[in-house]
């Protein structure tokens, strides 16, 4: 809590290793849906200080701030689950948040994407991933709150209310710039064009989902869809988008196989609690 | 202690409460604001206050659960405890008439009951999908339209305001502006 809580604590060229997370299926459930949050924090916190305008700075900011309280609530739930299942400690939020390596991160790779599009920061990418994770979140907490675990049916119940907020902002701009000026379509196709065969990977069920369903952890991914292709194809078709044809390609970041921007993402996030290690102020 | 005894700890405590402001909106306490779910008090007089978090991000949190244990300390009424209870999720449904009124003469309008405003917020899932897109204001976008019922400035009274933005100096509220007055004010979001 003082300067020299932070000086006491750093260890010249200290090695934190990294941790392992248990295979089990719920542990791999709750790591999905915190690592969503948790890596599209740190993408929108990108922003802080460099968004078109002031309130849009602050928007982004704030949805940032219930993105990784909402993290780490469930992370915070992973950490004691993670304790049950080995019946070894358990592992608390900020462990989980940046002691572990690329492979254990569960987030599906439409989140880790860079904010633009060829290392330019793009306000329509930012708005449109904004307006597909919101809708997925928006769904799934509905569902959790029904969920099986107590505790995150709580974390469900305040977050669901969130994430409309969310919804609102991102559908609200993505309709306003797809059905805006000649540029700002043509952005917003071009953004809309490259994200589009993210978005399957978010309704894949494997051997985690059917876990949770039987558990009553949560719902299937598959269980979200059409919920969700609902409300993006409304507000799409309201933005004047045209939906991009079906692609082949799969992503597989909730499997632990991630694009080649996560390391960098994981570099910048890691770096001061692994420089620092039991660093606090 | 005899359970009179306890019943006069507890009731001094709610007291005490009633007095902790809340550290992002100081005008009001924490019981004005709702958040105060209970004060358990043990056969030894061990307090325990029950608070439920506003945001799940709220930086306050912290901040929140010091201030009510060290003005439980200052009361004579520590040691204490402090519970964090997230369910059932804290509402602004919850903020006391009182509270509303000195929001409002802080120069913060009040929210108004959860689900009451018109078109914030579009529940594109969950059964509504089809008038999804209706509610989203096209030309204008809603950034910069007044919802339809629109809010009256807390200075002024006048309801011909517009909304500048959806979130404000902390996630509870958002930025609007009044056109008669002139004077920009914030609006306790309805959640």
């Amino acid at each position: 809590m003082s300067a020299t809580t932070l000086t006491s604590a750093v260890v010249a060229g200290a090695q934190v290793p990294s941790i392992g997370v248990p295979a089990d299926a719920s542990v791999q459930y709750l790591l999905r849906l915190a690592d969503t949050m948790l890596i599209l924090t740190q993408r929108l916190s990108e922003w802080c200080g460099h968004a078109p305008v002031l309130e849009e700075d602050i928007a982004l900011t704030n949805m940032a701030l219930d993105l990784i309280g909402q993290a780490r609530a469930v992370l915070t739930l992973a950490g004691q689950r993670v304790a049950d299942v080995t019946g070894g400690a358990v592992l608390d939020e900020d462990q989980l948040a940046f002691l572990r390596d690329e492979r254990d991160y569960r987030n599906p790779t439409l989140v880790e994407l860079p904010n633009g599009l060829a290392g330019r920061p793009d306000f329509a990418f930012t708005v449109l991933r904004n307006l597909v994770v919101s809708t997925w979140l928006l769904a799934m907490w509905q569902h959790l709150a029904d969920s099986s675990n107590e505790e995150l049916a709580g974390i469900a119940g305040k977050a669901v209310k969130e994430a409309r907020y969310h919804q609102q902002h991102a559908a609200d701009w993505v309709v306003r710039l797809g059905d805006g000026t000649a540029e700002s379509a043509r952005r917003t196709q071009q953004a809309l064009d490259r994200l589009w065969r993210y978005v399957p990977e978010l309704f894949e069920d494997d051997a985690v989902d059917d876990a949770a369903v039987e558990s009553g952890l949560g719902p299937a991914s598959s269980q979200l869809k059409a919920a969700c292709e609902a409300a993006l194809l409304a507000v799409l078709a309201e933005a004047q988008l045209t939906v991009p044809a079906p692609s082949t390609f799969r992503s597989t970041g909730r499997r632990g196989v991630h694009s080649e921007h996560m390391g960098f993402l994981l570099a910048e996030m890691q770096h001061l609690p692994r420089s620092f290690p039991g660093g606090a102020w | 202690m005899c359970g009179a005894e306890l019943h006069t700890r507890t009731q001094a405590a709610w007291a005490v409460l009633a007095e902790v402001p809340d550290p992002e909106v100081p005008a009001i306490s924490v019981c004005d604001l709702g958040i105060v779910r209970d004060v358990e008090m043990a056969h030894d007089g061990q307090l325990t206050v029950v608070l439920t978090p506003t945001y799940s991000g709220c930086p306050a949190t912290e901040v929140i659960t010091e201030s009510v244990l060290a003005a439980l300390d200052a009361a004579g009424l520590g040691p204490a405890l402090v519970r964090m209870q997230r369910a059932p999720a804290w509402t602004t449904d919850w903020i006391s008439p009182a509270g509303r009124d000195k929001l409002r003469a802080y120069g913060i309008a009040p929210p108004g009951p959860v689900g009451g405003e018109v078109r914030v917020p579009m529940h594109l899932v969950g059964g509504l999908a089809q008038s999804a897109a209706r509610s989203v204001d096209v030309r204008l976008g809603s950034l910069g339209a007044a919802p339809a019922s629109a809010l009256a400035c807390p200075r002024c009274d006048s309801t011909n305001t517009e909304r500048l933005s959806a979130f404000g100096s902390t996630a509870c509220k958002a930025l609007y502006r009044c056109l008669s007055c002139r004077e920009p004010f914030e609006h306790f979001k309805p959640i």
